[in-house]
């Protein structure tokens, strides 16, 4: 069995340019209903969260190496549990990508601070 | 076209270089451009030319230079037009 890993970096500023320039046009095209029902704060959508989110969504596709074909950004899904666990579904042309390889057993860790969030992602193969 | 694409780049890029360097065919993404960038840019293509990518059109190398990104965006026009 051998596993593959992806990591990405992404500015939190940019997520907060993007929505102060491009509101829900930016917010519903990247981001499932549940994840941004999941970034929602006491005073509205956490940038940092996002942000986190936007990162898991890169890792994955680093994990999935696809050639020059396009995977929607809601075919990689973030959920997270009342306990504050995470794990990644993937559906559509991501799901099928990680079939045809033998990918699976994917597992998502991300994290934020000083305007970076990261996000890290595993998968096996089998 | 090309200077509005580049003045898009220069906007919405996150460049560490000046946009006003870049040859048609540089590739964006070596030159710093990152993921979420090219969003941003993705964004104000759409709002800057009233149009809208397709999923179809989210791949890399789509956004891969400015001579791509004018290929795509005349592509989706033309499609307008014709509609």
């Amino acid at each position: 069995m051998a596993a593959r890993v992806g990591i990405d970096l992404v500015s939190v500023d940019t997520v907060r340019e993007s929505i102060r320039e491009h509101g829900d046009r930016y917010l519903e095209r990247i981001y499932t209903e549940a994840e941004l029902r999941d970034c929602l704060g006491a005073e509205g959508t956490v940038p940092e969260r996002l942000a986190a989110r936007f990162a898991a969504k890169e890792a994955t596709i680093k994990v999935l190496r696809p050639t020059d074909e396009p995977i929607p950004w809601h075919d990689i899904e973030v959920i997270r549990h009342p306990s504050g666990s995470v794990e990644l579904e993937l559906s559509g042309r991501a799901a099928t990508l990680a079939t045809d390889q033998g990918l699976g057993d994917f597992a998502v860790s991300f994290s934020h601070e000083a305007g970076f969030a990261t996000a890290v992602v595993i998968a096996c193969r089998t | 076209m090309t200077e509005e694409i580049r003045q898009i780049i220069k906007d919405h890029g996150r460049l560490p270089i000046d946009a006003d360097t870049l040859a048609a065919n540089t590739d964006l993404p070596q030159a710093g451009m990152t993921s979420h960038a090219s969003v941003n840019v993705m964004l104000a293509l759409e709002d800057h030319f009233d149009i809208e990518f397709p999923d179809s059109m989210l791949k890399p190398s789509v956004f891969e230079s400015i001579a791509s990104i004018e290929a795509a965006v005349s592509e989706l026009r033309s499609r307008v037009a014709l509609s």
